[in-house]
């Protein structure tokens, strides 16, 4: 009685089996591993390669990093890029910029997002599915639509300004469009359903017998408010924030579309130097750059939605 | 509770309605204007969707985006539902923070450095190995994939985190395979979050300029692209008409499946309650 007859009788289904119980597992998290590892994760470190390489003429347009010379491997590293970025005021305003506006931009959906996710937490059982819906709805629809809405509106010929002459409010028209102000109203507006998705899942399950119960021992509503559901929806809020505020930062498609051309943003700046002036290391030690401010809000980001699961489960 | 914060709420909910909705609303009235201008109201008239239709760049760019969201989004099913099942299902492992940043990182990544970084990427396999020759359709749908497999992940997580286990440990318990819980038990119940994962990466794949602009080629042009260029110059009719067809279609999908999802979820929730009696 051998285990190797056995072994031998088994049919190639078994085997399969036998070979999918005991490897299956690894197949499961091998294969998105490994694309998330070799089109994710891989290309940053492409990235910052070129990042440190010299802009040439040449298919690809810049230097090699690592070159054999003399059966060794040569490592040139070039730092020009970064001093580049530094010196010249253009990079430091673009980046400071685009801080500013995201900073400001996340602050404004924050305010106009909370009160309507309230709303809707508070709503009745089949009311509020609608007016979720309604928030979603637009989220499908094409950013780019959404942005381009908005030149319609704010455009010198547009439609604020003509409703406004026609009343007779002003007689020049308004600049609103080209402006930081423009940029500020397509950011709020394209990224506000990422603020109130968030909200109104930390505000629905939300305990509101506390609040009740606050509000029965003597608390006047904006401290119960202040004291009870600020506090609960914090994660909420930060996460909603986080949303906004990351990618915002790098919006290209926004200042470019309503933006004026002194509206500089680090993403525009990127777009730029990658397509108008074909300088690869340039635009990539930009996007290092943002990258190395980004890290921070983004690991913060990744550590939220863990303890968001973890407290589910 | 009190009359003066429910006034406030219903406000507030009325005036973020109307700003998230009067500028979709007044592109798909402008569609139908006569007029080039937008200001001025010249008529009713479907003429600028005839000429959107006899648009043969615009129709064979609606195409290639067709082509890659459908093939992207399938390809991110495939490849997000599993890893959702791994941040879900299979707790520890070596690994597993690198995976999780791997999978929350591409939600809020800005697009400027996914598509350089995406490009260089190709560019360097190409000079290596090469493959890929040359950037077009497979390059975009590459790049659609990775970023859609991490929504589809999100989503299935979220699904399998908030279901009930029982189920499937019983059929564990009987003795079936993992690979047989999977497809007999798991995957029926997480259809709805599947179609949810697939629609979304197909309409984010539909969607995207910056990314499919940094590893597009010649001849792979897509609607964002043509979109694009056209209102960087202002406010074109042609794009009136198209924002009010693609709102129109997204609107009409979105309601075919939630009934869909609801149906599903009423069915199931009805056949727990049949489960239960039985006890």
């Amino acid at each position: 009685m051998s285990s190797d007859k056995q072994e031998g009788r088994l049919t190639l289904k078994q085997r399969f089996d036998r070979w999918m119980i005991k490897h299956g597992r690894v197949l499961v998290v091998g294969i998105p591993y490994f694309w998330l590892f070799l089109f994710f994760l891989v290309p940053f470190l492409i990235v910052l390669k070129i990042s440190f390489s010299v802009a040439e003429y040449a298919q690809p347009p810049y230097t090699p990093l690592f070159e054999w010379i003399d059966e060794g491997i040569t490592v040139t590293l070039n730092f020009g890029n970064y001093l580049f970025l530094l010196s010249d005021s253009l990079y430091v305003t673009a980046y400071l910029n685009s801080i500013r506006i995201a900073a400001i931009s996340t602050v404004i959906t924050l305010l106009i997002g909370y009160p309507m996710a309230y709303g809707i937490a508070r709503a009745q059982g089949s009311m509020r599915s609608v007016l979720l819906m309604l928030v979603i709805l637009p989220f499908w629809t094409s950013f780019l639509i959404r942005v381009y809405a908005w030149i319609g509106i704010l455009d010198r010929e547009g439609l604020i300004n003509a409703f406004l002459m026609w009343t007779g409010i002003i007689s020049e028209p308004l600049i609103m469009r080209q402006t930081e102000f423009a940029v500020y109203v397509g950011i709020v507006y394209t990224y506000l359903p990422f603020m109130i998705l968030p909200l109104y899942s930390t505000l629905e399950k939300m305990d509101v017998s506390l609040v009740e119960a606050a509000l029965d021992l003597g608390c006047k509503p904006w401290q119960a408010f202040a004291k009870i559901t600020l506090p609960l929806s914090m994660p909420g809020i930060l996460a909603g924030s986080l949303l906004v505020f990351i990618p915002a930062v790098g919006e290209f498609v926004i200042p470019e579309l309503l933006g004026g051309p002194n509206t500089l943003m680090i993403g525009r700046t990127l777009w730029n130097e990658f397509f108008a002036n074909r300088d690869w290391p340039i635009a990539s030690s930009v996007a290092i750059a943002m990258l190395l401010f980004l890290v921070v809000p983004i690991m913060w980001f990744q550590h939220i939605q863990t303890k968001q699961e973890e407290g589910q489960q | 509770m009190s009359s003066k914060r429910s006034t406030f709420l219903i406000s507030a909910l009325v005036f973020g309605f109307a700003f998230l909705y009067v500028p979709i609303l007044l592109v798909m009235i402008y569609s139908f204007n006569e007029g080039k201008l937008v200001t001025v109201w010249a008529g009713f008239s479907t003429k600028w969707y005839v000429s959107l239709f006899s648009n043969d760049g615009m129709i064979d760019a609606a195409w290639n985006s067709l082509r890659i969201g459908v093939m992207s989004a399938t390809l991110a099913l495939a490849l997000g539902t599993p890893a959702g099942l791994v941040m879900s299902r299979f707790g520890r492992f070596k690994g597993r923070t690198l995976f999780s940043g791997m999978i929350a990182a591409p939600l809020v990544m800005p697009e400027v450095i996914t598509g350089l970084s995406l490009l260089l990427l190709f560019v360097t396999l190409e000079q290596m190995i090469g493959w890929p020759a040359g950037r077009g359709l497979s390059t975009i749908t590459i790049a659609h994939t990775t970023f859609c497999a991490a929504y589809v992940a999100v989503v299935v997580q979220s699904r399998l985190s908030g279901m009930d286990t029982s189920v499937e440990e019983a059929a564990m318990d009987l003795g079936a395979k993992p690979a047989k819980i999977f497809f007999v038990i798991t995957l029926p119940m997480i259809l709805p979050a599947l179609l949810a994962g697939w629609l979304l990466s197909f309409t984010l794949s539909l969607d995207d300029l910056v990314i499919a602009s940094f590893v597009a080629g010649p001849g792979s042009t897509t609607l964002p692209m043509k979109v694009f260029s056209s209102v960087r110059l202002g406010v074109s009719p042609e794009i009136n008409a198209l924002a009010t067809l693609i709102i129109l279609a997204v609107s009409v999908m979105i309601v075919i499946a939630s009934l869909m999802i609801l149906r599903s979820e009423r069915m199931r929730s009805r056949a727990s309650a049949g489960a239960d009696a039985q006890h």
